[in-house]
């Protein structure tokens, strides 16, 4: 029960965390900005509206948004929040949740080649070389947690990680603070806000997208920043199965401070050069590593 | 046994039959397929219930010294014969239609090709191994210079029976060695000649003798040369079984010398990750998609070492525990393996046909000229992928686990499990990345060469093979808990667990969430079509920064789709760059192949150095006649003077 309710306030708040992140990088350039709920009116619009499609688009472009949704519904569905239980359970539930983000991208990769666009084709293919630099640290990190706790599931391993230490939960969260920014594509390694085809990532395969597919796939995104969010969270945040309000508001907090962060380190920073964002990701690698050996 | 009995009678009488019938008619030669299909549902019948029964033996006489035609039907055949019967049926419809020139000559060897693989899976007497090994080595030999007219399969031909070769003397050194000392070429005496062997010598002949048949870098060179060459069904069985023959005799030798040590599973492992990440990289790099699917089976190969190394270590620690999910998930590797590649290759052979090329960068748009192979493609794509809700998830899945079960405490199994997990995560990547590049090139966008631009979809023989596999590969993933029974039944034959083991719960826990996963799928694309109702759906060119007049070249390609991620792990690319120059420039082209480490960095030097060498011999071989002759008899007088002595 306890695990629905914290399914459904993420499927409710996802699309805030989005908007904090515009607010935190508007209040930094010393503009208005636009509502932390702009999400939430963008998607409701884009659910009332046709469809564009590309005349050489097949089924794999319509289908690449609903796959990617669902996939990140079942990565959420594994994944608990603040009350530390979730949907479903199994050993093995942290492979599913990697897995799931493997098949998202895979998924959105051919939607973008399936509509011949040259820019698409070049932002499914530094998606594929970030994704594959951003598997290492990420499973490196969940090893760490293994280690330690012997669970195979986020749900069984979470309340165990208060035996690690906090150096190494320090190094394991740092790290992967580094691959949930690669893998929601913000900068240093992609920004979301660049107007240049050229230069886009994840913005530019979805170029072609209108209408429902489009909210399908910026729900999706923001989804997936809530999953790797709340794995970023818990492993600073170790607490049992069962709902407390305190629990719930800590996780809550912490949820919106990655987004906070996230936010201050998009203003504070410059985009990477192309060629220089293995070396982030390796550095992510290093940490977990560290993680790893301190455990 | 006398099922499999039959199924070979079958097999050798209507690959006869096909032979001789060449002077009736074209359609007289499909008894030989026919009988190929009558044959595997016979071996099925066989194997499937020799699963969860003793072995079974049969032993006739035969007159060659130490032979004799001894079989044995054990839990470790039985397993690896499921795929084998299961991929000959699809091989065999699929080329009723696609086998258009040579039909008798090409059924013969096909039905001759799946007996002898059969035979080397159930033989029990080193004699008949070989015999049957070096049949089937023949009849693939004869498929990859099939097409011969082209200098490409006959370099691959000779490459091919070259290393395979060198592959089979270390085995015969192996058999002989294990002959001489048990007194008798039957299998059944090997453990007791073993014990008086030591293990590093049986475990480095049995790695480089069947390490070479089973594609372990650095020994692959030859796979990615003839596989592609070969007709495609061939190529289907020969990535799908026949290089799992090789794994299957390290295992079996390895059952004659037990306890295993614990060293021989971290050399499995560090073989597994060598073998998977090059082999998924240099498969990026190839434009061929038949050679890239080669790749892409060395790739595998390296995932299945991996498990099984994984589930030696840790037997040899006393962890049945992982060593059962390990070896599991290693034996389901294998048999999804030869599901998904077997699709994949014969999806590939489809389009070939169609389109007249294998060219990757000359194909594009298929998926609407070919929706079926192309739909089948996209699951073998998922599948090989290790995506939920596929076949290759639940294995892949099962090895991570034995990875992350060998974890909590230290010690060196720790460090091998944490090496293991992140190969196969970097693996898993690469193999998502290489699948969708493949498939996005191939059959998404628009035909990028005339060829393609008139495809047709192929006849129902060739799709429905396909649509077989795709939904074996479906229902593996969804089920696993019932299509996972015999690879655990396998992996504690292995572990010489006599009782029934019970499934881990997690494997129907994970067969239910590729099911619900597949369901909210569903739930969305309706909800989804439910939004659209109504609604004004247009159609308008890709967007091009405004530009109006694209045209398919324009497209990105399979080179530049890879350039980033080959560069960016350090592999050599041959770049072959025609930069834009002059005030009006004509044509610009950039195409990057990847080179094979293996073939560039050791097989060259080391026979360039062998060849510099012998080139000494040359002298005494210089095709004078009476020179010849004096050598025969210096060396009759030498034989018959060492014979007084």
């Amino acid at each position: 029960m306890t695990a629905l309710a914290d399914f459904l306030i993420a499927l409710a708040l996802a699309p805030l965390l989005p908007g904090i992140i515009n607010r935190v990088k508007a209040f930094f350039a010393g503009r208005q900005g636009q509502s932390p709920f702009q999400l939430y009116y963008d998607l409701l619009k884009l659910l009332r509206k046709g469809a564009v499609y590309s005349t050489c688009a097949t089924y794999v472009f319509r289908l690449g948004p609903v796959i990617g949704l669902a996939a990140m519904l079942g990565a959420l569905a594994v994944m608990p929040g603040g009350s530390g239980d979730a949907l479903h359970n199994f050993d093995g539930g942290i492979i599913f949740f990697a897995y799931l983000l493997a098949l998202a991208r895979f998924a959105a990769i051919l939607a973008a080649l399936d509509t011949g666009s040259s820019f698409e084709g070049m932002g499914a293919s530094r998606e594929a070389l970030y994704s594959a630099l951003a598997e290492p640290p990420l499973f490196v990190a969940l090893a760490m947690l293994v280690k330690t706790t012997g669970g195979l599931s986020f749900e069984a391993a979470f309340p165990d990680a208060a035996l690690l230490g906090g150096t190494p939960r320090l190094l394991a969260a740092a790290a992967l603070f580094l691959v949930f920014l690669a893998e929601n594509c913000r900068i240093p390694t992609d920004d979301p806000n660049t107007h240049l085809e050229l230069t886009m990532m994840h913005e530019v395969m979805v170029l072609d997208h209108s209408g429902p597919d489009f909210a399908f796939i910026s729900y999706g995104a923001a989804l997936k920043m809530w999953v790797l969010g709340a794995l970023t969270a818990r492993f600073l945040l170790p607490f049992g199965p069962g709902f407390e309000l305190r629990q719930e508001a800590l996780f809550l907090a912490a949820m919106f401070a990655i987004a906070l962060l996230t936010g201050v380190v998009e203003s504070c920073m410059a985009r990477l050069r192309l060629n220089r964002v293995p070396a982030m990701l390796l550095a992510a690698l290093a940490l977990s590593f560290a993680a790893f050996v301190t455990a | 046994m006398e099922l499999l009995v039959l199924s070979f009678v079958i097999l050798v009488l209507s690959g006869l039959c096909a032979l001789f019938s060449r002077r009736f008619s074209f359609l007289s030669a499909s008894c030989g397929p026919i009988g190929a299909v009558a044959a595997s549902l016979c071996g099925l019948a066989a194997a499937i219930p020799a699963l969860s029964s003793a072995p079974q033996t049969l032993a006739l006489p035969w007159s060659l010294p130490g032979a004799s035609f001894s079989l044995k039907l054990d839990q470790l055949s039985a397993f690896f014969l499921l795929p084998l019967f299961a991929l000959c049926i699809c091989a065999a419809v699929y080329s009723l239609r696609y086998v258009d020139k040579r039909r008798s000559e090409s059924f013969f060897l096909f039905n001759l090709l799946a007996a002898s693989m059969a035979l080397v899976l159930t033989a029990s007497n080193a004699v008949l191994f070989l015999v049957a090994w070096e049949v089937m080595t023949l009849v693939s030999f004869l498929f990859v210079v099939w097409d011969g007219a082209d200098g490409e399969s006959r370099q691959a031909g000779w490459t091919y029976l070259v290393a395979t070769h060198i592959g089979t003397a270390f085995l015969l050194i192996l058999f002989t060695l294990a002959w001489s000392r048990a007194g008798s070429a039957e299998f059944d005496a090997f453990p007791k000649a073993f014990q008086t062997l030591p293990f590093g010598a049986v475990a480095a002949l049995a790695v480089l003798g069947f390490g070479t048949k089973a594609g372990f870098f650095p020994l692959h060179v030859w796979l990615p040369k003839a596989h592609p060459a070969a007709p495609s069904h061939i190529s289907a069985l020969m990535s799908g079984i026949m290089i799992k023959t090789g794994l299957y005799g390290i295992l079996r030798m390895l059952t004659f010398c037990p306890p295993v040590p614990q060293w021989f599973g971290w050399l499995l492992i560090g073989i597994g990750i060598v073998s998977g990440v090059l082999g998924i990289l240099l498969a990026l790099g190839q434009h061929d998609i038949k050679k890239f699917l080669a790749y892409s089976s060395v790739e595998n190969m390296g995932v299945i070492a991996l498990g099984f190394g994984l589930g030696y270590a840790a037997q040899a620690q006393g962890r049945a525990d992982i060593a059962l999910l390990a070896f599991a998930g290693a034996f389901l590797h294998v048999l999804n393996h030869s599901l998904f590649k077997g699709l994949l290759f014969m999806a590939a052979g489809s389009v070939a046909h169609a389109t007249g090329t294998r060219d990757m960068e000359k194909l594009g748009g298929l998926l609407r000229l070919m929706p079926v192979t192309g739909t089948c493609f996209l699951a073998g794509a998922a599948a090989i992928s290790a995506l939920p809700p596929f076949n290759g998830f639940i294995s892949e899945l099962l090895i991570y686990l034995g990875a992350f079960k060998s974890l909590p405490g230290s010690g060196p199994n720790a460090l091998a499990g944490l090496a293991a997990l992140t190969a196969l995560a970097i693996i898993g990547a690469l193999a998502a990345a290489c699948f969708a590049r493949a498939f996005g090139t191939a059959f998404l966008g628009l035909p990028r060469s005339a060829a393609a631009e008139h495809a047709h979809e192929s006849p129902r023989q060739m799709t429905i093979p396909l649509v077989l596999l795709a939904l074996l590969c479906l229902g593996i993933g969804a089920l696993p808990s019932f299509f996972g029974r015999p690879a655990f039944t396998a992996a504690a034959a292995l572990l010489n667990i006599q009782t029934q083991v019970p499934l881990p719960a997690m494997l129907f826990s994970a067969g239910w969430a590729g099911l619900s996963l597949a369901a909210v799928a569903l739930a969305l694309w309706l909800g989804r079509n439910l939004l659209f109702s109504g609604k004004k759906i247009s159609s308008m060119p890709t967007w091009g920064c405004g530009y109006a007049a694209p045209t398919p070249r324009m497209q990105y390609t399979a080179s530049s789709f890879a350039q980033p991620l080959l560069s960016a792990f350090g592999l050599n690319l041959k770049v072959k760059l025609e930069p834009v120059s002059g005030l009006f420039p004509r044509q610009a082209g950039f195409r990057s192949d990847a080179q094979d480490m293996a073939r560039t960095r050791i097989y060259k030097p080391l026979f360039e150095l062998v060849e510099d060498k012998l080139g000494l011999l040359r002298k005494i071989q210089h095709g004078s006649i009476h020179a010849y002759i004096l050598y025969i008899a210096v060396a009759l007088a030498f034989a018959l003077g060492w014979a007084l002595l």
